[in-house]
C-alpha cells in the first residue's frame, strides 16, 4: 500500500519536474527568440502553449486522485500540496512566455530602440535564471535558497521599472517609437509578473520543507 | 504568517516532543506524572508525563504493543491485577494511582469503554440503570431520566425509546457499543476514557460513535485509544503518539497530522512502517 503510495508520489513528482523543465526552457526561448527577432521561434512558442496548459490538467487530476485515495497527512500532503499549487503557477508562467512571443511577432517591422532591448534581455535573462533556479530549489528541497528570490525579485522589479521609463521616454522622444515601446511595456510587465510567480513558487518550496507558509514578495502586486 | 527573516531551516528534528498544557489558560482534567507500567519484570511502559485538558478529545495513537492501551487502563486503575503502575496520577488534586483509593467510587468519575461492545444480558434500561441501582439510586423517576438522558447523550435514544425492555443483546454491534456509552455515562463521570471504542464497528456505526464523541465532549473530557488514523484526526483535539512502550509526541491534533516534531511520528501518520 504505502510502496504503491510511493511509487504515484514520485510519478508526480517527475511530470512535475518535466513540465518545470519545459517551462523553463520555453520561457529562455521567448527572451531570446525577442532579443533575435525570431519570428519563427515565437510562433513555435504559441503553438506549444496547449501542451504545456494539458500537462497541468493531468498534474492537477493525478493530485486530486491520490489525496482522495490515499488521505495523505503532513510530508506527503505537503509534497501534494506544493505541486497542486506550484503547477498552477508554473503554466501562468507559461503563458508569460507564450504572451512575449506574441509581442515578439508585434515588434518584427517596426522601427525599434536597441538600448531598451537590451535592457530586456538583461533583465530576461535573469528571469529565466529564476525559473530555473527555482526548479532547481524545489528538487533538492533548498527552502533557504527559495528565501533567497525574494532579493532576486526585488532586483527584477528595479530593472522592469527601468524599462518602463525607458519606454516612455522613447514614445515622448518620438511618436514612431510608440508601437515598439508598447510592446516592450508589457514584455517588461511579463517579466516582472513571472518574477513575482517565481517567488510564489519558492514559498511552496519553504512550505512543503518546513510547513510553514510565508510572503516573499510583499506589495508588489502591480503589473510594471 | 511568518516573515522570510524568522525561518530557520534546520535538519534537526527532536527525539521527543510532550507538549505542555498551560494551566493558567486552561484546566486541566487529569494529569500522568512519571507513570510507569511494568508487567512482571517487563517494563510495558516508560516514565510517562501527559496532562489532559478538560472537555477536550485526546487521541492515544500508535502500533501495537506500543503502550497506549496499558497506559489508557492505568487511568482508571484496570492495570492492579496484571501489573505494577508506578507515579502518580491527579485527579482533582488527589493521586488516584495511590493505595488508599477507593477504587470502585474513583470508576463513578472516570469510566471506560472497551473495543468489543459488553452490554450485560439484560434488557437496554436494565444495562444502564445496574450500576446506577448498585451505587444506591432506587427513585423509579430519577433512574427513568437517568436512562433517557444518558441514552440521549449517547444518541441512541430515538432508536431505543420505544424497546427499553427488549434485550440489549438485539442492538446492532454499533448500537450496543453506543449503549455501553450510555451505561458509562450514566454514572455522570468526569472523564471517559475509550479503548478502541469503534474499531469493530461498519463505517456508519463509526461514524455515529464520532458524532456522540462530540457531542460527549461538551461534558465529558475523553482520552481515547485509536487505531484508526483519520479517526484520531476527526475527532481529538490532542493526540499523543506512542512508540514502544513510550510518548514520542504529544501536541494539538492539527500539529501532529500536518508538521509534527519527531521523525517517527511523520513516519507513522504517513504510514510508513517500513
Amino acid at each position: 500500500m504505502r510502496r504503491l503510495f510511493d511509487e504515484e508520489l514520485a510519478d508526480l513528482d517527475t511530470s512535475f519536474k518535466e513540465m518545470g523543465l519545459l517551462v523553463s526552457e520555453t520561457i529562455q526561448r521567448s527572451v531570446q527568440a525577442f532579443l533575435d527577432h525570431d519570428r519563427a521561434t515565437a510562433q513555435e512558442i504559441i503553438d506549444s502553449d496547449q501542451a504545456i496548459n494539458q500537462r497541468e490538467i493531468a498534474l492537477e487530476k493525478k493530485s486530486f486522485e491520490m489525496i482522495a485515495l490515499y488521505q495523505p497527512v503532513t510530508t506527503d500532503l505537503r509534497e501534494i500540496v506544493t505541486i497542486l499549487k506550484a503547477v498552477s503557477v508554473i503554466e501562468r508562467i507559461g503563458d508569460n512566455a507564450r504572451n512575449i512571443a506574441i509581442s515578439t511577432i508585434h515588434v518584427k517591422g517596426n522601427r525599434r530602440v536597441a538600448d531598451i532591448e537590451e535592457k530586456i534581455g538583461n533583465t530576461g535573462q535573469i528571469v529565466s535564471k529564476m525559473v530555473a533556479d527555482v526548479l532547481t530549489y524545489y528538487i533538492s528541497d533548498d527552502a533557504q535558497g527559495a528565501a533567497s528570490m525574494s532579493e532576486t525579485a526585488h532586483q527584477v522589479a528595479l530593472a522592469t521599472q527601468n524599462i518602463r521609463d525607458a519606454s516612455i521616454e522613447a514614445m515622448k522622444a518620438d511618436a514612431e517609437n510608440v508601437e515598439a515601446a508598447t510592446d516592450y511595456l508589457v514584455i517588461g510587465g511579463y517579466l516582472k509578473r513571472t518574477s513575482d510567480y517565481v517567488t510564489d513558487i519558492a514559498e511552496w518550496v519553504i512550505y512543503k520543507r518546513t510547513g510553514k507558509i510565508v510572503e516573499l514578495n510583499p506589495g508588489t502586486s502591480s503589473f510594471i | 504568517m511568518v516573515e522570510p527573516n524568522q525561518l530557520v531551516f534546520t535538519d534537526e528534528m527532536p527525539d521527543h516532543y510532550i507538549m505542555d498544557i498551560n494551566e493558567d489558560k486552561h484546566e486541566v482534567a487529569l494529569s500522568a506524572q512519571d507513570v510507569e507500567v511494568y508487567y512482571g519484570a517487563k517494563q510495558a511502559l516508560q516514565k510517562t508525563n501527559l496532562k489532559f485538558e478538560r472537555y477536550k478529545i485526546t487521541s492515544l495513537i500508535g502500533a501495537s504493543g506500543s503502550g497506549k492501551s496499558t497506559f489508557l487502563r492505568s487511568l482508571n486503575r484496570m492495570n492492579d491485577d496484571v501489573g505494577t503502575v508506578k507515579g502518580k496520577i491527579m485527579y482533582r488534586n488527589l493521586d488516584i494511582n495511590s493505595s488508599d483509593i477507593d477504587v470502585y467510587e474513583m470508576r463513578r468519575h472516570i469510566g471506560m469503554v472497551f473495543q468489543r461492545p459488553n452490554p450485560f444480558a439484560k434488557s437496554i434500561e436494565d444495562n444502564i440503570t445496574f450500576a446506577l441501582k448498585q451505587h444506591g439510586i432506587r427513585d423509579k423517576d430519577e433512574l427513568a431520566k437517568r436512562v433517557e438522558t444518558s441514552l440521549k447523550q449517547a444518541a441512541l435514544w430515538d432508536e431505543v425509546k420505544d424497546t427499553l425492555h427488549k434485550s440489549a443483546l438485539s442492538l446492532s454491534g454499533g448500537q450496543q457499543q453506543r449503549l455501553v456509552i450510555a451505561r458509562a455515562i450514566a454514572l455522570h463521570p468526569d472523564i471517559l476514557l475509550l479503548d478502541e471504542p469503534a474499531s469493530a464497528l461498519d463505517p456508519i456505526s463509526s461514524a455515529k460513535i464520532e458524532d456522540t464523541l462530540l457531542e460527549l465532549k461538551e461534558k465529558y473530557t475523553i482520552i481515547i485509544v485509536t487505531h484508526n488514523m483519520q479517526q484520531a484526526a476527526r475527532v481529538s483535539d490532542y493526540t499523543a503518539f506512542f512508540h514502544m512502550g513510550e510518548v514520542l509526541e504529544y501536541d494539538l491534533t492539527r500539529k501532529i497530522f500536518t508538521r509534527p516534531k519527531v521523525q517517527r511520528t511523520i513516519d507513522y501518520v504517513n504510514g510508513n512502517f517500513g
